[in-house]
């Protein structure tokens, strides 16, 4: 089963090769992986999506708690929560009737042209993976110049801080 | 060292001599090191001081064993200080080995120049990268003045929770920088929160389960030792009337003579020990990791059992084996707290099916799976070699060991009754570390009888570390199982590659008497059977110098019991001659 696990760690150089090297070093899943500084500039949030079985997904929080640089760890798979990803599509887009389809399809889901030439238009959209894959499925693939994912990150809904230092 | 004071008791130091201050505050008495040019500095201020004790080895992996075998008998963290580069890489075999048994270390490595680093400088390594997968935790200090509360972390991670080796790397400007020292009162990390309680609830539920139990059984490894729990165990066990299995690595935390220990368990264990926890209805597994030289088949692991596990790292729990209740703790506290509860309980445990269960194992007992040819008059049994030693010493010696058959044996037929007795590397299984390994328990305890049990294959790669014996003066005894084979290599292409002994011959070896006597020791080479006692005695006899024992021992000799790698523990070989169990 897919997890979402929302961890903050000590913003220090290694931190991030620390948990990379535990996924490799054990042989564990890891479909993707974000981390940028928090409004606490000693702490970085990094989220992580990874599969297996109960029993493997169990090991990797564990794995991950029994580092050090790793000050708290969420599964934000265990509770509600909202999830998102940004998507940067590079489209071609040389004639009036393809600009004005992409325009629309863009349009339908809610993203943006942010970029355009003669012949191309570069869309962001954010939104869960299953939203981006499907406005890439409703490209044409000889159109798709080039295709950038962030990967996700996520938050618990409601009033709950799943992940804060202070909790 | 004189000092200038400054105001309120700060004194202005050199990172280097921030370094050495922080060792005597740690109470650090040996440093095992190697010098070499980014650790200049910390040498110079080391040399100016006399309260830390030195001990120059002959290669930087001799330095983490040594401090390994400091660490295991002591139970205080061994220290090891060694160079950039080739220094760090060499003790890397050495941090792997403490890693994988969870002993505690801390390891020093010195770095380049801090506006070096990433240029491919002389002797450059990324020593924080190379050590990463083989640290409790590494740190690179960048900050003179973040050199003092590192160090502090440093030992503070690597011997609380469950321990291990923990690196800090040193850029050579920083011990030169200059800074105010104060000692730093707190250690923590707000990231690192070791397991000081645990629930209640667990405790009374595990009292339940065991007084249900009509047939239990007690398996309990390192981490018993580490967590000095031995008499705990000793006092729960007794209670409880169940027999009792060690790993290899928990040898020692029940006394060997005790009646109700069944022995080693796994792949060389006791046909009592594993048939015992085939059929055991209750197991309680303490400080043990359920490894795959334990286990066997998992499918077919103490198929009948209720599993209590107590061990003191989370992510020990649920990793191989599926147990009914957990508790996260510390072995000797639980324990504890278990025998409290048991004690308080109105009930007691079944005393007809225990009677019953002790029946049984005494049947399996009877079966002497350890027995081998004692009597043989023409050729030396590397097992008579050690049940003679466990006479001479009264099983009272520390004993080291390298890696292989003479290992199991001593396992096997060196019964420990105390902790910290038996020094070896379980996990990593390194062969070389007996000798360094014995320098540090030597070190620890001057007055002790400290043995090294080792083939000619395992010595000869720390052999280099004799060197540091003569230096030091160590009375070590080294009782070399020379078979001329690599025996547990040729053992398993004896059983599983139809006797093609593919390079597992050792040619050309040296004469070890006219080694050990050029290196400045005493040597002597035995080849018959009667001369083992002779031979152990006047080595035994010599408590100021280091003894090398060359036994010619018998070439073919197995390790017996067996279970074949992925077997289960009732699919036993009890010998060549007698069939599966």
């Amino acid at each position: 089963m897919r997890h979402i696990i929302s961890i903050l760690l000590e913003n220090e150089a290694g931190a991030l090769s620390r948990v990379a090297g535990l996924f490799s070093a054990r042989g564990y899943n890891i479909e993707s992986l974000t981390v940028a500084p928090t409004e606490d500039p000693t702490l970085s949030r990094m989220t992580l999506v990874t599969s297996g079985s109960e029993g493997v997904v169990d090991q990797i929080r564990k794995q991950l708690n029994k580092l050090i640089d790793v000050v708290k760890l969420v599964d934000l798979t265990e509770g509600q929560r909202i999830e998102r990803e940004m998507l940067l599509i590079k489209v071609r887009a040389d004639n009036g009737g393809e600009r004005d389809e992409i325009k629309r399809l863009a349009d339908i889901f809610r993203g943006r042209i942010i970029d355009v030439t003669e012949s191309a238009y570069t869309i962001e959209l954010t939104g869960d993976g299953g939203k981006l894959d499907a406005f890439i499925a409703v490209i044409h693939p000889r159109r798709i110049l080039e295709v950038v994912r962030s990967g996700v990150i996520g938050i618990a809904r409601g009033e709950e801080t799943a992940c804060r230092l202070s909790a | 060292m004189g000092f200038a004071m400054k105001r309120g008791g700060v004194v202005e130091l050199t990172g280097a001599e921030i370094f050495v201050q922080c060792l005597k505050d740690e109470g650090v008495e040996y440093l095992f090191g190697y010098p070499g040019g980014a650790v200049l500095h910390i040498y110079d201020a080391l040399y100016k001081q006399d309260q830390i004790q030195h001990i120059l080895v002959r290669h930087e992996q001799g330095a983490t064993h040594a401090a390994d075998g400091y660490a295991r008998s002591t139970g205080k963290p061994g220290v090891v200080l060694v160079t950039s580069g080739p220094g760090a890489t060499n003790a890397v075999t050495g941090i792997a080995t403490a890693y994988m048994d969870s002993v505690p270390l801390v390891v020093f490595t010195g770095q380049v120049m801090t506006h070096l680093i990433g240029d491919d400088a002389f002797q450059e390594v990324d020593a924080v990268g190379i050590t990463r997968p083989c640290v409790k935790h590494n740190f690179l200090v960048k900050d003179v003045r973040e050199l003092a509360v590192t160090i502090r972390r440093a030992f503070h991670v690597a011997t609380t929770g469950r321990p291990g080796p923990v690196v800090v790397d040193i850029p050579k400007d920083i011990t030169a920088q200059k800074t105010d020292y104060v000692f730093p009162a707190d250690p923590t990390l707000r990231s690192y929160k070791p397991v000081t309680q645990w629930d209640p609830q667990g405790i009374r539920k595990a009292a339940e389960i065991l007084l249900e139990a009509k047939r239990p059984m007690v398996y309990t490894g390192g981490g018993v030792i580490l967590g000095n729990g031995a008499d705990e165990l000793t006092a729960l066990v007794r209670w409880l009337g169940a027999p009792c299995t060690n790993t290899l690595m928990g040898l020692g935390a029940f006394p060997a003579s005790d009646p109700l220990f069944v022995g080693m368990l796994g792949m060389h264990g006791t046909y009592e020990a594993n048939m015992a926890m085939h059929e055991c209805d209750v197991l309680l597994a303490i400080g043990a990791r359920f490894d795959d030289r334990v286990t066997g088949d998992l499918d077919k692991f103490c198929p009948h059992a209720r599993i209590i596990h107590v061990d003191i790292d989370p992510a020990s729990i649920q990793k191989n084996v599926a147990v009914e209740l957990a508790i996260i703790g510390d072995a000797r506290g639980v324990m504890r707290d278990v025998l409290s509860a048991l004690q308080a309980s109105q009930r007691r445990l079944d005393k007809d099916a225990l009677a019953r269960w002790w029946r049984q194992i005494d049947a399996w007992r009877a079966r002497d799976c350890l027995r081998y040819d004692r009597d043989n008059v023409d050729v030396i049994k590397p097992q008579y070699v050690l049940e003679t030693l466990h006479r001479l010493t009264h099983g009272d010696a520390f004993i080291t060991s390298d890696v292989g058959q003479h290992q199991m044996w001593t396992a096997q037929f060196y019964r420990f009754d105390k902790p910290r007795r038996w020094i070896n590397s379980g996990g990593l299984g390194t062969m070389g570390f007996g000798l360094p390994a014995a320098i540090g328990v030597q070190l620890a305890h001057p007055q002790d009888t400290v043995v090294c049990v080792t083939g000619e294959a395992s010595i000869q790669m720390c052999i280099q570390e004799l060197s540091t014996c003569r230096q030091y003066d160590l009375p070590i005894k080294i009782v070399n199982l020379n078979n001329r084979y690599m025996g547990m290599v040729r053992q398993w292409q004896e059983f599983f590659y139809q006797s093609r002994y593919s390079h597992s011959y050792m040619e050309a070896l040296p004469d070890f008497v006219k080694l050990a006597e050029s290196y400045g020791h005493a040597g002597l080479r035995v080849d018959r059977p009667g001369d083992v006692e002779p031979a152990l005695r006047e080595a035994l006899a010599q408590r100021d110098r280091l003894m090398f024992l060359d036994f010619i021992t018998d070439q073919t000799e197995n390790v017996y019991p067996m279970i074949a790698a992925g077997a289960g523990h009732h699919e036993m070989h009890l010998s060549s001659d007698r069939e599966l169990a």
